[in-house]
């Protein structure tokens, strides 16, 4: 089943999604990886106010290529990063900003699926690698925040139109493509291990 | 006679070859992959990943954001008089803005970035010499998602093969969906820790195609992949049928106390390039030729 969806992303929009299901996006996009997480919450224990609103937000775990075109920014390349890496700050970052969405590929552990459960986001797969698709969904960049930390690791501001195809892996009822996924993995193990002649 | 300004030349163009498009025996396994999908995410996937080389092709630009740290294999003839090493970080610096490739290199421990992919030891490039009276560069662009899951084990002779299909096994249940799977794998048996690791690496650079010339060896090959294809982690780690695009083994005697085994884990987009640079001025791309 396809859905499209709209950013601010209402929470009841977000308790609707199943996992398997395909979204296309629109609207505002965020990225952020590994310094984001940091430094949004190392701003938040000083107190001091972040440069944009992650509140419903879709949050994509990106390090884009960008073009500086004149005064402005084009998106060259923007494909997922391995979302595990933020998988200890992951948490936090959703109780304290409350994102609607996050956008990223390979998913997330236990602890993020509790706190997508709790406060109403998603876990959305794109697929990775498959950079100049996802980039064919931003029509246009509206600034970049913590240029500083470098082109992969800023906040880059993306206007997003029909982006996608995009899965729900992680649903608010708890449910993880990935933890199915790993179970049948399980499943299957003894019979790759009985195939390579492992007891 | 190839002057130093030929040398960045050529490696811009190889690094916009090389992450641009795929070298064909790994296209080639993708559709493979692809037409092998019954069910509806993976395929999806599949289809996901095959637009987007398509798209890159024709855009020239990049097939994923992540263009890598880049890794370069050079043969010099004996007598080359150029500083080619020189040659190839002017051009990684060139590339970047040029191609572009994402500025990704950056201090280990202050994380500060460059922004043009140079510092120390990066790129970092693996020296031959000898051979023909052609300056031989090959690179990949390894990206991280892919190269974090890699691993080294150092096992005890006793543990033999088994030990060393055990390993194989357990960094692919570890690396699940990510590295960007369908993944491609690297394998090196041997050698000391160290030429180990560079083994694993270097296998990727062998076609998928090819199987190792020994032939016990060339039959481990196969045997392993079959094997973790059952396992069904799938196309990102989403379920399916093909988990592994294929998996190379390459080896160096090691010491009689020794049985190092490395896995060096490659992302869909296993991306490499050549090029042979003639004294007469010619440029080959043996990678790239004929697509």
């Amino acid at each position: 089943m396809t859905k499209r969806l709209k950013t601010p992303l209402s929470e009841s929009d977000v308790r609707s999604l199943n996992v398997g299901e395909t979204i296309y996006l629109d609207g505002t996009i965020y990225t952020g990886r590994d310094e984001v997480h940091i430094h949004a919450l190392e701003y938040l224990e000083k107190g001091k106010d972040l440069p944009v609103d992650f509140a419903r937000a879709a949050l994509f775990h990106c390090g884009p290529i960008m073009r500086k075109v004149g005064e402005g920014w084009e998106v060259v390349a923007a494909g997922p990063t391995t979302s595990s890496r933020m998988n200890s700050l992951e948490p936090q970052f959703i109780e304290k900003f409350r994102p609607g969405a996050i956008i990223g590929k390979g998913g997330m552990s236990q602890p993020t699926i509790d706190a997508m459960k709790e406060y109403g986001c998603v876990y959305l797969a794109i697929t990775g690698g498959a950079a100049v698709l996802a980039a064919r969904g931003i029509k246009s960049v509206s600034g970049v925040e913590w240029y500083e930390l470098g082109m992969p690791e800023a906040v880059w501001i993306l206007n997003a139109e029909d982006f996608g195809p995009l899965t729900v892996g992680i649903d608010t009822h708890g449910r993880s493509l990935y933890a199915d996924v790993n179970s049948k993995v399980k499943e299957n193990e003894p019979a790759v291990r009985e195939r390579l002649g492992l007891k | 006679m190839v002057s130093e300004t030929d040398i960045q030349d050529a490696v811009v163009e190889l690094l916009r070859k090389t992450v641009v498009k795929l070298p064909s025996d790994v296209e080639k396994a993708l559709e493979r992959a692809s037409d092998a999908e019954v069910d509806e995410v993976p395929k999806m996937q599949l289809k996901a990943i095959m637009d987007n080389i398509k798209l890159a092709g024709e855009g020239n630009t990049p097939m994923c954001q992540d263009t890598g740290v880049t890794i370069f294999y050079v043969t010099l003839p004996r007598n080359c008089g150029i500083d080619v090493e020189r040659g190839i970080i002017e051009g990684v610096r060139r590339a970047t803005p040029e191609v572009p490739l994402r500025p990704n290199a950056v201090h280990p421990i202050t994380r500060k970035n460059p922004g043009d992919n140079v510092g120390d030891g990066m790129p970092y490039i693996n020296w031959k010499v000898g051979g023909d009276d052609f300056i031989e560069i090959t690179v990949m662009t390894k990206g991280a998602g892919s190269e974090n899951m890699s691993q080294l084990a150092m096992l005890t002779p006793s543990q033999g093969v088994k030990g060393i299909k055990e390993f194989v096994l357990s960094t692919v249940l570890r690396a699940g969906g990510n590295p960007c799977p369908p993944m491609v794998l690297g394998v090196g048996i041997g050698g000391s820790s160290d030429i180990c690791m560079k083994l694993a690496k270097q296998a990727l650079l062998r076609p998928l195609s090819e199987r190792h010339k020994d032939p016990e060896v060339a039959k481990l090959e196969t045997e392993l992949l079959e094997a973790l294809n059952l396992l069904g982690i799938g196309p990102m780690g989403l379920g399916g049928k093909t988990t592994v695009l294929g998996l190379n083994i390459e080896y160096a005697y090691c010491h009689t106390a020794s049985l190092p085994v490395a896995v060096n884990v490659q992302c869909w987009a296993a991306r490499r390039g050549t090029v042979r640079m003639h004294p007469d001025g010619r440029l080959e791309f043996p990678v790239h030729e004929g697509g």
